[in-house]
């Protein structure tokens, strides 16, 4: 049904992380947006904000469900993806290619932490 | 009947009304004495109809709804039962109607002493000291009693209390409540079969644990067995018990939560009491309490004076301070002293046990084509996991839709969230065995219909005045009032 | 043994024992611990037959006084068209329960669509909820509103000219809640602003309130206190009557953030304090920390326009602890009241009310100094209610009045009366009411 994208990190929570040098990008996962099913609000943080691995960080709604955006990395929030204001449903129609917001890394041995694809696939079967 | 689908601000016409006045007599210009500048300068967007517009607008709005008085009715864990309508006409009485909140307590002795009556009727029924009748509805009965908890342990100098324990099948009233009244919710575990893990609450109990909300019977429909010895485990770990009387009526007759160790409960008027539910309320939530902590309810409170005359108290040093502007729903409260009055001591004790009975009929009829999670004794509700045949792709949401058709209101669907597809049915003691009996053939039928065409059930309803509502566009583009319905149109 | 209100027949018991496979209803409670089941007999009369309701409610009533209302202070003897009880008697309104089926609730789903314009465009706000139980707890809401906006800012303000039964609420509220709670005090009988800037620099407010009308029935002159507040990233909530919006500025012309209120001046009987109708209308940036339920448009699978509950993802039943408030039921059908009232009188009808219930007020006021026993207190604007002090004894004057059916001014401090005039009373009831209480 959902696919996994190789190549980035996941959280538990279902969020994924793309790093490029000091920057995470984060969204959620295709699995996310599907059990979730049409998102009508993503509620985002602002830019400047400081996040903490682990903490709530925004959180998505459906029709009849919402849930809490877990950051899987601390540090400074430096973009928010303005267009999900008006367009949420993209995180349904492309969840990978969707970003929520961009980190600057605080610390970046908590992505040891992360899952790979592999390991996510499998929380995800479960 | 003709399809009406105009709203009031569409039938509108520049120049008509639909009142009179008497004529202005004053030589006065008294809104003259008001600056321009604090008067409002918008212009006023009103609808301009006539008398016969608004009778004739309403009336057929009313038609496109379903109450009790259209059939029945079984929303779980709402306890839609009759309203009665004598209650109505007697809540309308202008001796109670016409009375202003502050006028003096002697010009309003005789809704005084209903009020007051009512406190006492409800104290003997809950098996507890006494009540305060403030509270508009079942939530708002939640975060005042939640008060009064946390007002007890700070009157006792105990300020680490900061966590309240809630069932995880609770409804989210009580978690919220909670969060309102500044209490952090600790999750206590149920077993499969939805009563509360003992084993799980142990640990809980902790010196920071203020008290545990529960209701019994539990959001299953099954009674707490081991609600004594959950009531001794907090009590000695100096935590208070808090009932959510939203299950109150299997009770009625049977068992009073101050036997069962509750300390504070809530009320719903409009579910046990039979006032109505008005689409949403105006509901009333009395709160009850035991005796050491009676001096701390919520002013004002009404009380009988030493010369048998009724009184206000208007302030207390223990109070929790005030929850209502006034003195609550008081036409709602005359309503429920009225149902009171009508059944009497003897007849009310009938009200718990009619409602298990009609709940386990339903049950007993009905599990065999609908997948029963739990087995056992019901008490005035249960709840089915969907059809026992999954196989078909039909689930609770059709189910429920297709019982429209028929002319049943759904039961409550998808809650309690311990299954996927619950279906949670609370006939209440007021329906007779012809209209159970009617309402299982019917939840037959869909069950069958499921098997045979389960396109046709998917489908439902279809004798609706609308179907398939878009939610998704509604909750992504918000369209809250006529004005803004012309903007997006535009 | 059946009765009125519970049909079973010994015939029907024993048919459906048999179904569920017991011998007694009592073995339906056998999992219930023998030492709770209750044997003994509650404390209540024996059932009464309707004609003996009936006298039993005709001999209470008769202990109660109904007078000729000439308090305010949160409740207002406005007039209610009949037409009104007529409607909210159509029982398909009121034995339904909250519209959680849309395609068999569209009757209490349109009216509060209805309810929730009418009140934005009182109010002058862009979005309003369907109703919360009354104006105390609305605003108390509102405060949760503003600190949800602000994000990390905890400490509230409200003007100490608001009526002290709703600051009171709050104040219960905001203790238990842990938000803190700061009173702008008076000044000459309305909100001293001159204190503002100085607590808004500490950084820490979130939002504020203040009436429109306050207590001593004067209208606030809020000229700049939105953006005062709004420079210092906190935001404004006005407390409201939408009946006197319609001639008095609106807390939209006032460019606040909130409007809350009490809508009982709709008409709504006084009914010794409730049900009366809370209500809260807001700018779009706060729509999703408002709390309770919000009525949509949208269409269904034929493109019908239709009403469905929206936005639900920030309530109790789906956001459980996080939610914005915990608000279920709230007063549907007192929105449907308001609904039906304000159709009826419409714009001109709402002006109407006002300018004879101001007219009646500047001439009770009048008619009072002219008598040399009451005395101006302030000298502001006011709509219809004002204060006045006395030397006169305040008990024994309203107790005379009450002997002669008359409910007088409510005495908020000692010696200081407040009154109302609406456009139920007459000139020659103000005329008795005067003359009534020099004779007293």
């Amino acid at each position: 049904m959902s696919t996994v994208k190789e190549n980035v990190k996941y959280a538990e929570s279902h969020e994924w992380v793309m790093v490029e040098g000091e920057i995470a990008t984060i969204g959620i996962s295709d699995y996310a947006q599907h059990a979730l099913g049409d998102i009508v609000y993503v509620d985002l943080p602002e830019e400047g904000d400081e996040v903490e691995a682990g903490e709530t960080f925004g959180a998505v709604e459906s029709v009849k469900a919402a849930s809490d955006l877990i950051s899987p990395v601390s540090g400074e929030v430096v973009e928010v993806n303005s267009e999900l204001e008006d367009a949420p449903e993209l995180i349904n129609k492309d969840a990978f290619g969707t970003w929520m917001i961009k980190v600057k890394l605080s610390d970046s041995s908590e992505l040891d932490a992360l899952l790979d694809a592999a390991a996510y696939a499998k929380i995800c079967e479960e | 009947m003709k399809e009406y689908d105009k709203l009031i601000f569409e039938i509108s016409r520049p120049g008509r009304k639909g009142y009179e006045l008497p004529a202005d007599r004053y030589a006065t210009d008294g809104l003259g004495a008001i600056p321009a500048s604090l008067r409002r300068d918008e212009p006023l967007d009103l609808p301009e109809v006539s008398e016969l517009d608004v009778v004739r607008h309403y009336t057929n709005l009313s038609n496109k709804n379903f109450g009790v008085d259209t059939g029945f009715y079984p929303l779980g864990s709402c306890t839609m039962k009759y309203n009665p309508k004598i209650n109505e006409e007697l809540a309308s009485m202008r001796e109670f109607s016409g009375l202003h909140p502050l006028q003096p307590a002697e010009t309003a002795q005789g809704a005084l002493e209903l009020y007051w009556n009512l406190q006492r009727a409800l104290s003997s029924l809950a098996g507890l000291e006494e009540f305060t009748l403030n509270p508009y509805a079942g939530a708002h009965g939640e975060l005042t009693g939640l008060m009064v908890m946390r007002r007890y342990h700070e009157l006792r100098g105990d300020d680490k209390r900061t966590k309240v324990i809630v069932p995880d099948t609770a409804h989210g009233t009580n978690p919220a409540s909670a969060m309102v009244a500044g209490l952090e919710v600790v999750e206590v575990k149920s077993k499969p079969n939805g009563s509360i893990d003992v084993e799980d609450l142990k640990p809980l109990l902790d010196d920071t644990v203020a008290g545990i909300m529960m209701t019994n019977p539990n959001t299953l429909g099954m009674f707490e067995t081991e609600i004594m010895e959950i009531a001794e485990l907090v009590h000695k770990a100096g935590g208070l018990l808090y009932y959510d009387g939203a299950n109150f009526n299997p009770l009625l007759g049977k068992v009073r939560p101050g036997d069962m160790g509750f300390d504070i409960m809530h009320i719903n008027l409009h579910k046990t009491f039979s006032t109505p539910h008005g689409g949403g309320g105006p509901g009333s939530g009395p709160v009850g309490v035991a005796r050491n902590l009676v001096d701390l309810l919520p002013m004002p409170r009404v009380v009988k004076n030493e010369d048998g005359t009724f009184g206000v108290l208007t302030d207390g040093d223990k109070s929790l301070g005030s929850v209502s502007t006034f003195f609550g729903n008081f036409g709602v409260m005359m309503k429920a002293y009225a149902y009171i009055l009508s059944l009497g001591r003897d007849n009310i004790k009938e009200v718990g046990p009619m409602a298990v009975l009609n709940a386990n009929y339903i049950k007993e009829s009905l599990k065999d084509l609908y997948k029963l999670p739990i087995e056992g004794h019901c008490k005035h509700e249960f709840v089915f996991d969907g059809l026992a045949d999954k196989s078909t792709g039909v689930t609770t949401l059709n189910v429920a839709k297709r019982l429209l058709d028929y002319g049943f209101h759904a039961p409550t669907i998808y809650f309690p969230l311990l299954f996927h597809e619950s279906m949670m049915i609370e006939p209440t003691e007021t329906e007779s065995l012809e209209t159970l009996d009617e309402f299982i053939d019917v939840m037959r039928k869909v069950a069958i219909e499921a098997a045979e065409d389960p396109e046709s059930v998917k489908n439902a309803p279809l004798t609706t005045p609308i179907s398939h509502p878009d939610e998704t566009t509604a909750a992504k583009k918000p369209i809250l009032s006529y004005k803004q319905m012309c903007e997006a149109n535009n | 043994m059946s009765n009125r209100y519970i049909p079973h027949t010994d015939a029907d018991k024993a048919r459906m024992l048999e179904r569920i496979g017991v011998g007694s209803v009592d073995e339906l409670y056998n999992d219930v611990p023998q030492q709770v089941v209750f044997r003994g007999e509650y404390d209540l009369p024996e059932g009464m037959s309707e004609p003996e309701l009936r006298e039993w409610f005709a001999k209470l009533g008769a202990a109660n006084n109904v007078l000729k209302v000439f308090g305010g202070n949160g409740a207002y003897d406005h007039y209610s068209p009949s037409v009104i009880s007529h409607l909210l008697e159509r029982s398909e309104f009121y034995t339904a329960y909250t519209p959680y089926q849309p395609e068999i609730s569209q009757g209490t789903l349109q009216y509060i669509f209805e309810y929730q314009s009418m009140i934005s465009e009182l109010t002058g706000m862009e979005s309003a909820n369907a109703s919360m139980y009354d104006g105390a707890t609305a605003a108390a809401e509102s405060m949760f509103m503003m600190v949800a906006s602000a994000r990390k800012k905890n400490r509230v303000l409200v003007s100490a000219t608001l009526l002290p039964q709703v600051r009171r609420v709050i104040a219960t509220y905001m203790k238990f809640h842990g938000v803190e709670l700061t009173e702008l005090p008076a000044k000459d009988g309305v909100t001293d602003f001159g204190v503002l800037d100085a607590e808004l620099a500490k950084g820490d407010v979130a939002g504020v309130m203040v009436p429109s009308v306050n207590r001593y029935g004067i209208v606030e002159d809020l000229t700049g206190v939105a953006d005062r507040i709004r420079a210092a990233k906190g935001a404004l909530a006005v407390y409201c009557d939408p009946s006197a919006l319609a001639v008095l500025k609106t807390p939209g012309e006032w460019d606040a953030d909130i409007a809350c209120g009490d809508g009982q001046t709709l008409g709504m009987p006084l009914q010794f304090g409730g049900p009366y109708l809370g209500f809260i209308a807001c700018r779009k940036d706060m729509l999703r920390k408002m709390p309770g339920r919000v009525v949509g448009a949208t269409v269904d699978r034929d493109g019908k326009r239709c009403y469905v509950l929206t936005l639900q993802a920030r309530e109790q039943h789906i956001r459980r602890q996080k939610a914005t408030s915990n608000i279920c039921s709230n007063q549907s059908l007192m929105a449907l009241y308001a609904t039906v009232y304000v159709a009826l009188m419409g714009p001109e009808g709402l002006k109407e009310v006002n300018r004879l219930s101001c007219d009646g007020a500047h001439y009770l006021y009048n008619q009072l100094l002219a008598t040399g026993k009451f005395h101006a207190v302030y000298d502001k604007p006011f709509l219809k209610e004002f204060v006045v002090k006395t030397d006169l004894d305040v008990k024994r004057v309203n107790r005379y009045l009450a002997d002669h059916g008359y409910m007088g001014g409510v005495e908020i401090e000692p010696g200081v009366l407040e009154f109302a005039v609406t456009e139920k009373r007459t000139k020659e009831e103000i005329d008795t009411l005067v003359k009534l209480m020099l004779e007293a």
